[in-house]
């Protein structure tokens, strides 16, 4: 299965204001740390290596 | 076109030399939530006194976008197709990263509404046709009225009003305070606003220019003419555009206000400097709120109520909301059909709606306005990746735009359609003659599709089953039956209804 680049997030806003809370309090040390942690935790749900490959690949792009 | 001020008569009032009985319901404010309220009023044969410390309509266009909600309550105002002929219709907005494109909506792609999604008209055209109604109503407006104190008893409240003639003092059932967002009557009872205010200013400004720019809602975020900020670009009528550029917090309003860097910066996001300056104003982000909207005799309605930060276009809509969930209650309480208690109802409706709107206004000031740290690497981040995928693009927020909320109901319902699920405005479908918002509304109404109605002494509309009609309101189903309230929320539905289910759903939206 190719990545899924699709809207996948019922809740858009609910979700992003959950992601910022999740960091609320963090200095930008620990939020990077914070992040660090929840890529990999996401990476392992995900568990598919062509999709992991495909979407570092496009996070990679244009950075 | 500059807009041509037309002052209104101030007249002395008898009070100042005989008293005046007991009103029913004084309107403190006659911008467009007061006079719609006194219009919504009057519709259900209330008259109220609007005072106002003014003479003239609202100075710069303020608010300007008319959500379709609000354009089916103006209509039942009698206002609706005069705002919609003279706005200007859009359903389409753009959002900008830089100077690329990210992604563009389209509000209402479906057909079978009376009303557009949105129409935007400047605030002092919405006050103009409501003050021209109210007056065609013989509502009694009171001109250059400044109501300077307020006292709550325990069935009536007294004010004192300040005319050019002197003061005088009178007494009302009922006081409505539509009097903004620095409410006055909110200060003299020293209640405090619960909240947010964020650290972030914007400007706003009506140009007047020949322009070719589209009927659409333009945002950008970071554009190159206006660097490291957000700005919006919306049309209105007659030639004017409202433009809102982020400032930052480290500015001096008043200095930001002076033409001599006002036009500077318009002159950026246009392109050139062929343009009139109309009107200029500073805001700051805020999204608070009222703990309750009602103290005893004194009621608050609008702005005075709640404000929140711009963008979604939640502030005239918001109070129109206000006004709609009101209006019925409290005329069913002066009529004596309705206990005092139902007034909870409106306050319990609208604090909910009123928090939706906050938490909405506040996630997107939070998204224009990052913090510096991870909440700016997240915002950027989006707007990196909204250019290229799809899913990034419903996390970019330049303002969500006002839709009625759904009030929490516990009513009967049944497996139909969501959209027109209880605690959800009636959806519009065209019925044979004009539309679903027409005839609904007004009183409780059974609405009895592909079946009869029980007798329960309610009016019942009993449309021919269009497509619009079914998909909107039967889904699967071959036939229900709809309560409906005044304010056209659906109050309850069923597949089948017996006159005394009926009767029990009625009751409860009393809230007895």
């Amino acid at each position: 299965m190719p990545l899924n680049t699709k809207n996948n997030i019922a809740d858009a806003d609910g979700f992003y204001a959950n992601l910022l809370a999740t960091h609320h309090g963090l200095s930008l040390a620990e939020s990077h740390a914070l992040n660090a942690r929840l890529v990999l935790i996401l990476a392992n749900h995900i568990g598919d290596t062509p999709v992991l490959s495909e979407a570092m690949a496009l996070a990679r792009d244009g950075s | 076109m500059t807009y041509a001020y037309q002052p209104f008569d101030y007249v002395k009032p008898i009070g100042l030399t005989t008293p005046e009985p007991r009103h029913k319901v004084i309107i403190i404010g006659a911008g467009p939530i007061g006079l719609a309220m006194a219009i919504e009023l009057a519709n259900h044969g209330v008259q109220a006194t609007v005072l106002d410390d003014n003479n003239v309509v609202s100075v710069g266009s303020r608010a300007i976008c008319w959500s379709k909600r609000s354009l089916e309550i103006l209509d039942r105002l009698g206002v609706g197709e005069r705002a919609v002929t003279k706005g200007v219709t859009w359903k389409v907005g753009r959002t900008f990263h830089r100077d690329t494109e990210v992604f563009n909506f389209d509000l209402l792609p479906e057909d079978g509404h009376k009303m557009p999604a949105f129409v935007n008209l400047q605030q002092y055209f919405v006050e103009q046709y409501l003050a021209e109604r109210a007056q065609e109503l013989n509502i009694d407006l009171r001109w250059k009225n400044r109501v300077i104190s307020v006292d709550q008893h325990s069935e009536f409240a007294s004010i004192t009003v300040d005319t050019p003639d002197g003061r005088y003092g009178l007494e009302a059932d009922w006081v409505i305070a539509c009097d903004g967002a620095r409410s006055p009557i909110r200060e003299m009872m020293g209640l405090e606003f619960d909240g947010e205010l964020f650290e972030e200013r914007f400007l706003i400004a009506d140009i007047e220019m020949q322009g070719d720019f589209a009927s659409e809602r333009w945002f950008w975020f970071e554009p190159t003419f206006h660097s490291g900020q957000s700005a919006l670009l919306h049309k209105q009528p007659d030639n004017i555009y409202r433009i809102d550029l982020q400032l930052g917090w480290g500015t001096d309003p008043e200095i930001e206000k002076r033409p001599e860097n006002v036009i500077p910066r318009i002159e950026k996001v246009v392109g050139h400097s062929d343009f009139k300056l109309d009107w200029v104003s500073v805001y700051t982000f805020q999204c608070r709120r009222l703990r309750s909207f009602v103290y005893n005799r004194i009621l608050f309605v609008g702005d005075s109520a709640h404000v929140v930060s711009p963008f979604g276009a939640r502030g005239g809509n918001g109070g129109l909301g206000d006004v709609d969930a009101l209006g019925w209650r409290l005329a069913a309480v002066i009529k004596g059909v309705a206990t005092v208690e139902t007034l909870q109802g409106y306050d319990r409706e609208r604090c909910f709606g009123a928090d939706e709107n906050l938490l909405n206004s506040s996630r997107s000031t939070r998204f224009m306005s990052p913090a510096d740290g991870v909440e700016r690497l997240f915002r950027d981040a989006v707007l990196h990746l909204a250019g290229r995928t799809d899913f990034a693009r419903p996390m970019v927020n330049s303002g969500r735009l006002s839709k009625p909320c759904v009030y929490p109901l516990d009513a009967p319902d049944a497996d139909l359609p969501q959209a027109a699920r209880p605690g959800a405005v009636a959806p519009d479908a065209p019925l044979e003659t004009g539309w679903m918002t027409e005839a609904l509304g007004g009183d409780f109404v059974l609405l009895a599709l592909g079946c009869d109605a029980a007798e329960v002494g309610l009016r019942v509309v009993k449309p021919a089953l269009n497509e619009a009609v079914c998909r909107r309101y039967l889904g699967d189903a071959r036939q229900a039956i709809y309560l409906i309230r005044p304010d056209q929320v659906v109050a309850a539905r069923w597949l089948s209804a017996s006159a005394a289910e009926i009767q029990t759903a009625l009751a409860q939206s009393w809230g007895s």
